[in-house]
């Protein structure tokens, strides 16, 4: 089967990084996969994986997605209704959350309970930037748990999951903090994937044979 | 835990890497695209294009080249020279871009730093400075390292991350191309003064100094240009030096 894979635009940061991932993981695999960037709901309906990319400030990324009009309710009935596989990244994952308390106080998606909140600063620098280890907690899909995951990460803030069934893989830095997250079809990680050079194109792969 | 990052540096001049020593001297070094595809295959954890003719003579910057580079690299990609607006620095995010790295268009307009950081986020503008000792402080050159600017350069870089910067890069312009290590007088004053990564930059010529840029100097990552270029150390080698010597590595 030909996989329809739409990575939501909606106006911000590198997503052709993530797209060209994408390319290269169906590519090297032999999968038949579209890869395209959209910022219309329709092409949401169409796909049978969806990305959420994003970057920046959590408000500036809400209100992005939120401008483009009958995004989230697209966004909604294909992830929530009709099951259809999920991956945020970044702030993409963050948007899953209640709540965010990035400057202020923002809604987010609210499909994974949690809050989004500031990691500690003692004693660490942030942005949290670079390479760092996420161990895996819970078994799912994409990831082997046991194994050395190391991926790229670039957040000051971090997702406060409200239920350790959802949680499926932590971080330290500073503190232990939630990395990776999942309820059924939906996954969202906090790293980059598509920045992770093998090990995260191995988390794509397996997220693209969903 | 974080590990330090090992970042090479090419300094494209024309499409093509060069050599620099002291800015000066270029030696051609090969294909960029290549290059770092190369880099990532071999521990590389993040890659950075420096078009080094850029301030200087005012070329237009390289979205084919990070384009081309998209397509094969999947480890993050910084890019910096000449760059001088939200255009510009749009159009390389657009093309692949992680981070765009700034130097002396934020000290002619510091609004830019603070403006690209509240447009396109902290994290993928980072503020370079080269600095120059003279007397006993460091004074920051722009243009390529052409201009003494004046300013006294820790507080530039305090100031730098006042306005949004999300790292500094800084080179010492005294230490890059002599191969007699970091300036880890300038490292550890800057490293006091900031809360956000710090890369260290300029002077790396055996493994010592890349252990010392981080145990003594703080830095977060170190970047290096001619050691690997011309292959007299590996990044391999360097971090499974790093990690005998207890420093986090990604290996």
């Amino acid at each position: 089967m030909i996989k329809n894979v739409a990575i939501v635009d909606y106006g911000l940061g590198n997503i052709l990084s993530t797209q060209q991932s994408f390319l290269k993981v169906a590519n090297d695999n032999n999968i038949k996969a579209n890869v395209i960037i959209t910022n219309q709901p329709r092409k949401i309906a169409e796909s049978t994986h969806i990305v959420l990319p994003g970057q920046g400030a959590f408000e500036t990324c809400m209100r992005g997605l939120s401008s483009i009009p009958y995004m989230i309710n697209e966004l909604t009935k294909s992830v929530i209704n009709n099951k259809t596989p999920f991956l945020g990244i970044c702030v993409g994952m963050q948007l899953l959350a209640n709540i965010s308390y990035e400057n202020g106080e923002h809604k987010g998606l609210g499909w994974i309970d949690g809050q989004i909140k500031k990691l500690p600063t003692n004693n660490i620098k942030l942005p949290h930037m670079g390479w760092n280890e996420v161990e895996i907690i819970n078994n799912n899909k994409l990831v082997e748990k046991g194994k050395l995951n190391e991926y790229y990460f670039v957040h000051s803030y971090f997702f406060d999951c409200e239920y350790k069934k959802n949680i499926i893989g932590e971080t330290d830095y500073g503190i232990n903090f939630t990395s990776f997250i999942s309820k059924e079809n939906i996954y969202g990680v906090q790293f980059h994937p598509e920045k992770s050079s093998n090990q995260g194109l191995e988390l794509i792969k397996n997220f693209l044979k969903l | 835990m974080l590990k330090t990052r090992i970042i090479p540096c090419l300094d494209v001049k024309d499409g093509r890497v060069v050599k620099g020593i002291n800015f000066l001297n270029l030696i051609d070094a090969g294909d960029p695209v290549e290059q770092a595809n190369y880099y990532s295959n071999n521990g590389a954890d993040e890659i950075c294009f420096l078009d080094i003719s850029a301030s200087i003579e005012n070329r237009s910057t390289m979205v084919d080249i990070v384009k081309k580079t998209s397509e094969k690299v999947f480890i993050p990609l910084t890019v910096g020279g000449g760059i001088k607006s939200l255009k510009n620095i749009r159009e390389l995010l657009k093309a692949g871009a992680d981070k765009i790295s700034i130097n002396t268009a934020g000290i002619i307009n510091e609004k830019l730093i603070y403006d690209s950081a509240q447009q396109f986020g902290s994290q993928c503008i980072v503020a370079a400075v080269d600095a120059k000792k003279q007397n006993n402080s460091w004074t920051v050159f722009s243009h390529g390292g052409t201009k003494d600017t004046g300013i006294k350069a820790l507080n530039w870089i305090e100031k730098l991350q006042k306005l949004g910067a999300g790292e500094i890069l800084l080179t010492s312009m005294d230490k890059d191309g002599t191969k007699t290590g970091f300036d880890l007088e300038l490292l550890k004053k800057a490293t006091n003064i900031l809360d956000i990564p710090l890369i260290a930059s300029g002077g790396v010529g055996n493994l010592k100094h890349f252990r010392d840029g981080v145990a003594i100097g703080g830095a977060n990552a170190l970047l290096a240009a001619s050691v690997f270029h011309f292959a007299e150390l590996s990044i391999l080698e360097v971090k499974e030096y790093l990690r005998k010597e207890n420093i986090e590595v990604r290996l």
